[in-house]
C-alpha cells in the first residue's frame, strides 16, 4: 500500500526525520505515536505529499509520489486533521461534496454518497446545511471524516483527529471511529500522542522519538518486549487517575 | 484597387504565403492613403485647433480666456485648459505639444524654466527657447514682478518699508506660495540676498495666503504686483531695495508650428502685445476676485472694449444660476465618475493578480510590494509632471496617476488576505487533491474576500478624494470647481466640488458595505451558534 525507504527531512539544520524505512500494511490500522516534535506529523504529511522528503522514496500503490500526478493520488487518500480543517466559507455539505463536484461527479451520486456517509458517521442530516462555526467540535470531526471518505479512498490519514475534543466526546468518538474503520476495512494511519488511544486503535504501533522510529509492534509487544527503556517510560508516563487513589505511583 | 492587387500578386508573388504578405502590404498601404486623404480633407475643412492653457491663478486664467476669445474670433477651434497646475506642468505640456500656447513671465522663463542656462538678455532667451521649438511674444505691457507685502497697520507699527527692514524682525510669521518657496528666484534666493533670519516659513496656495493675512495667521507673504488684493486687504508692498527680483514681463509662449497651423488665430492673439498696463491688469484681476465675475466674462469685455475685436458672447451667465450650478455639478460628477471608475477598474484588474502573485512568490512578491509602496509616496503633483510628457494632459494622465495610487491598497490587502489563511486550511485544500487553480478559486480567494474588498474600499475612498487633483491637469471632475473657486475666492464654488466629492466618497463606502454582504461568504460572517 504505502512504502517509505530511506526517507528523511530537515528544516534548516534541524533534522525532524532521520532516514526512515516504513511499510504500511493494507487493511490495517497503523498508529504513529511519540512525544511532541518526534516527527510523527511530519511523517504523515510526507505520506500525502504536503512536504517533499530531502532524501528517500515514498511509494503509494506502486507510484513514486515525487514522480506521479500527486493530485490524482490524493484522490485515493483521505486526510483528517485536528479540529477538522473544514473550510469556514462552505457549509458542511459543500465541504463534503467539494472535490466530487469539482471532478464533475453526478449530483445524485454525490447526494447519495453524502447521505450514506452521514449515516455511517452518525452526523445529523439537518446539520449538513450549517457552516463550520455553527457545528460542535465533534460534529466538525464527523464532517471532516465524511469529506475524507467522499471518494471512497484506499488510505485514510488522520493527524490527531480527536485531539481538540473534550474527554467524554473523545471517548465516544473513539468507539464510533473504531466501528467505522472495522466496517470499512480501510488502511488507516493515525497520529496520536495518547498511548491509550494508540492501544485502542492500533493493529501496529510505531513509537518515535526525535525523528527516529524506536519500536514498531503491537501494544503487547511494546509493553512486554520494549526495545528501549524509553518505550517503557513513554507508556508509563500517562498516569491513570485511579493510581492516585490506590496511593501508588504507578 | 482589387484589380491592382490581383495583378501585383499574379506578377510578383508566386508562393502563396508571399502572396498573402504582399496582399496585406497592399491593403495596409491603401488604408494609409485613404486615411491620409481623409486627414487632408479634415484639415482642409475643419477650423484649426488651438489649445490654450493657463496656470492656476486668476491673472493667468484671465489671459488664457483672452487668448481663447481672440483665437475663437479668428475662426479657430479654441480650447482653454484653465488652471493647468504651475509653471512645470504648463511648460512640460507646451514642449510635449499637448498645448499650443500659454501666458508666462520673462522672469519665470530665465529664473525658473531655463535657470540652468543663466540667460542674461532677451536675445539669448529667444535663442534658447527656439532650440525647444518655442517662440516668445513681445511683452504684453505689464511687469508683474514679485513683491513682499504685509498689512499696512503692522508695517507702520514696526516701521518696515523695505525688504531689508524685515531682517530686524525674526518673529514675523512668513507664508509664501508653494511655488515661491521652491523657486531659485523665490524665497531661497531672497533669503540669501537679504540675509533674512526667519526660519519658520509656511508654504501654501497663493490665493489662500491672503486669507491667512486677513486672519492674522500670516504677517508677510509674496504677492504679484498686479494682485487685486493689495488694495483690498490694505497691504504695504515692501520696497525691493537691493533690486533682487528680476523683471516679470508678461509674455506668451507658443510652439513655433502654431504660425503654420493657425496663422490667423496667432495674428489675432498677438494683438495683445503692448496692450495691457499693470493698472489695467490689476483691475481685471479685481473684477474676478473682488466682484465675482467669471474670467471668461472679464476677458471678453477687455478684448471687445480695448482691442475692438468682436467676440462671441459669454453664454455662461445668461442661464439662471440654479440651472447653471446643477448643470455644472452634473458635468463634474460624470467627469469625476469617469476618472475614478476607469482608474479603479483597471487597478482592480491589475492589483488582484499582482497580490496573488506576491502571495505565491514570496521573494519577488516583496519586491513588487516595495515598488508599489514607493509609487504611493510620490507626491501627486510631481507624478503629474512625470506623466505629462508621456501622456499629455487631460483625463489620461489623471487616470494613470489615480490607477497607480490605487494599486498599493488592493495589492497589499490581496496579499495579506491570502497570506493570512491558516496553514491547516491551506493544507487541507491541497490534501484533497484540488489543483492549484481550483484551490485558489474555491478556497483561497473566498477566504481572502473580506480583506480584498476592504482594500478596494479604502482605495476607492482615497481615489475619489485624490481625483479632485485632476483639476490641475485639465482632467475635469470636482477638482475643477474647487480650484476655480479657490482662485476666485468663491467659497460657494469650492463647495460645489467639495460637497459632491464628499457625498461620492460616502456613497462609495456604503456601496462597498453592501457589496461585502454579497461577496463575503456567509460562513465567514456568522458568529458561532447563530
Amino acid at each position: 500500500m504505502l512504502n517509505l525507504s530511506g526517507v528523511s527531512k530537515s528544516y534548516g539544520k534541524k533534522q525532524v526525520l532521520a532516514p526512515t524505512d516504513l511499510h504500511v500494511e493494507s487493511g490495517k490500522i497503523t498508529v504513529l505515536i511519540g512525544p511532541s516534535g518526534c516527527g510523527k506529523s511530519t511523517l504523515l504529511r510526507l505520506m500525502i505529499g504536503l512536504i517533499a522528503p530531502d532524501a528517500g522514496r515514498i511509494e503509494f500503490e506502486g507510484n513514486d509520489l515525487s514522480q506521479a500526478d500527486i493530485e490524482s493520488l490524493r484522490h485515493k487518500m483521505g486526510y483528517v486533521i485536528q479540529d477538522g480543517g473544514l473550510f469556514p466559507h462552505l457549509t458542511a455539505a459543500q465541504n463534503v461534496g467539494l472535490l466530487a463536484r469539482h471532478l464533475n461527479r453526478k449530483e445524485e451520486t454525490v447526494r447519495a454518497r453524502m447521505t450514506e456517509l452521514a449515516e455511517l458517521t452518525h452526523f445529523p442530516v439537518e446539520g449538513l446545511d450549517r457552516y463550520p462555526v455553527q457545528l460542535s467540535g465533534g460534529q466538525r470531526q464527523r464532517v471532516s471524516l465524511m469529506r475524507a471518505l467522499m471518494l471512497d479512498p484506499d488510505l485514510l490519514l488522520l493527524d490527531e483527529p480527536l485531539g481538540a475534543l473534550d474527554p467524554l466526546i473523545r471517548t465516544d468518538l473513539q468507539v464510533e471511529l473504531r466501528e467505522i474503520f472495522a466496517a470499512l476495512k480501510k488502511t488507516v494511519v493515525l497520529v496520536t500522542h495518547d498511548i491509550g488511544e494508540a492501544g485502542f486503535f492500533g493493529d501496529r504501533i510505531i513509537l518515535m522519538r526525535e525523528g527516529n522510529i524506536i519500536q514498531s509492534g503491537t501494544l503487547d509487544e511494546l509493553v512486554n518486549q520494549p526495545a528501549d527503556p524509553f518505550v517503557t517510560r513513554f507508556i508509563n508516563a500517562q498516569r491513570s487517575p485511579l493510581a492516585a487513589l490506590s496511593g501508588g505511583d504507578r | 484597387m482589387k484589380r491592382t492587387i490581383a495583378i501585383l500578386s499574379r506578377v510578383n508573388c508566386i508562393h502563396p504565403i508571399r502572396r498573402r504578405i504582399c496582399r496585406c502590404a497592399m491593403i495596409l498601404l491603401a488604408g494609409c492613403l485613404v486615411l491620409a486623404a481623409y486627414d487632408n480633407r479634415l484639415t482642409a475643412e475643419e477650423p484649426p485647433q488651438v489649445r490654450i492653457a493657463s496656470k492656476a491663478f486668476t491673472e493667468s486664467v484671465v489671459l488664457g480666456e483672452m487668448l481663447r476669445a481672440l483665437a475663437d474670433s479668428a475662426g479657430a477651434n479654441a480650447e482653454h485648459i484653465a488652471g493647468l497646475g504651475g509653471t512645470q506642468q504648463a511648460w512640460t505640456a507646451l514642449v510635449a505639444g499637448e498645448i499650443d500656447i500659454y501666458p508666462d513671465y520673462t522672469g519665470t522663463i530665465t529664473q525658473e524654466i531655463l535657470a540652468k542656462l543663466k540667460l542674461s538678455n532677451t536675445t539669448e532667451t529667444r535663442a534658447a527657447l527656439a532650440k525647444q521649438g518655442i517662440v516668445m511674444s513681445r511683452p504684453l505691457g505689464f511687469n508683474n514682478t514679485y513683491v513682499l507685502g504685509m498689512p499696512e497697520a503692522l508695517a507702520q507699527e514696526l516701521d518696515i518699508r523695505t525688504i531689508s527692514d524685515l531682517a530686524a524682525h525674526p518673529q514675523l510669521k512668513l507664508g509664501f506660495s508653494s511655488e515661491f518657496i521652491d523657486r531659485a528666484d523665490g524665497w531661497p534666493g531672497l533669503r540669501a540676498a537679504y540675509r533674512l533670519p526667519q526660519k519658520d516659513v509656511r508654504g501654501l496656495n497663493h490665493d489662500l495666503a491672503y486669507r491667512g493675512i486677513e486672519s492674522g495667521a500670516l504677517e508677510v507673504t509674496d504677492m504679484y504686483q498686479t494682485d487685486a488684493e493689495i488694495e483690498q486687504y490694505q497691504l504695504r508692498a515692501l520696497i525691493d531695495d537691493r533690486n533682487y527680483f528680476p523683471n516679470y514681463d508678461a509674455v506668451l509662449l507658443y510652439r513655433n508650428d502654431l504660425a503654420d497651423k493657425a496663422p490667423e488665430a496667432l495674428a489675432a492673439i498677438l494683438q495683445l502685445e503692448d496692450q495691457i498696463s499693470a493698472e489695467q491688469m490689476r483691475k481685471l484681476n479685481a473684477q474676478v476676485k473682488l466682484h465675482n465675475q467669471t474670467e471668461a466674462r472679464v476677458a471678453a469685455d477687455f478684448v471687445r472694449g480695448n482691442l475692438g475685436v468682436a467676440v462671441r458672447p459669454v453664454t455662461d451667465d445668461s442661464e439662471s444660476s440654479f440651472q447653471r450650478i446643477a448643470r455644472s455639478i452634473w458635468k463634474h460628477t460624470l467627469q469625476h465618475l469617469f476618472l475614478t471608475g476607469m482608474s479603479l477598474f483597471s487597478a482592480i484588474i491589475v492589483a488582484i493578480p499582482l497580490g496573488i502573485f506576491c502571495a505565491k512568490q514570496k521573494l519577488f512578491g516583496q519586491l513588487i510590494l516595495g515598488t508599489v509602496g514607493i509609487v504611493q509616496t510620490v507626491p501627486s503633483l510631481a507624478l503629474f509632471v512625470f506623466l505629462i510628457p508621456l501622456f499629455g494632459i487631460g483625463p489620461v494622465p489623471a487616470i494613470i496617476a489615480l490607477f497607480l495610487y490605487s494599486l498599493l491598497g488592493i495589492v497589499r490587502n490581496t496579499y495579506s488576505g491570502l497570506h493570512d489563511i491558516p496553514q491547516p486550511l491551506r493544507e487541507s485544500a491541497a490534501a484533497l487533491g484540488l489543483p492549484a487553480m481550483a484551490q485558489l478559486r474555491l478556497i483561497e480567494l473566498p477566504l481572502a474576500a473580506r480583506s480584498i474588498l476592504a482594500g478596494i474600499k479604502t482605495a476607492t475612498v482615497i481615489n475619489v478624494g485624490t481625483a479632485t487633483l485632476g483639476g490641475f491637469i485639465g482632467a475635469g471632475g470636482y477638482g475643477e470647481p474647487i480650484f476655480t473657486g479657490m482662485r476666485r475666492g468663491d467659497t460657494s464654488m469650492v463647495l460645489q466640488g467639495a460637497i459632491p466629492a464628499a457625498v461620492m466618497a460616502l456613497l462609495a463606502q456604503g456601496f462597498f458595505e453592501l457589496a461585502e454582504r454579497r461577496l463575503v461568504p456567509k460562513g465567514l460572517r456568522l458568529s458561532p451558534h447563530e
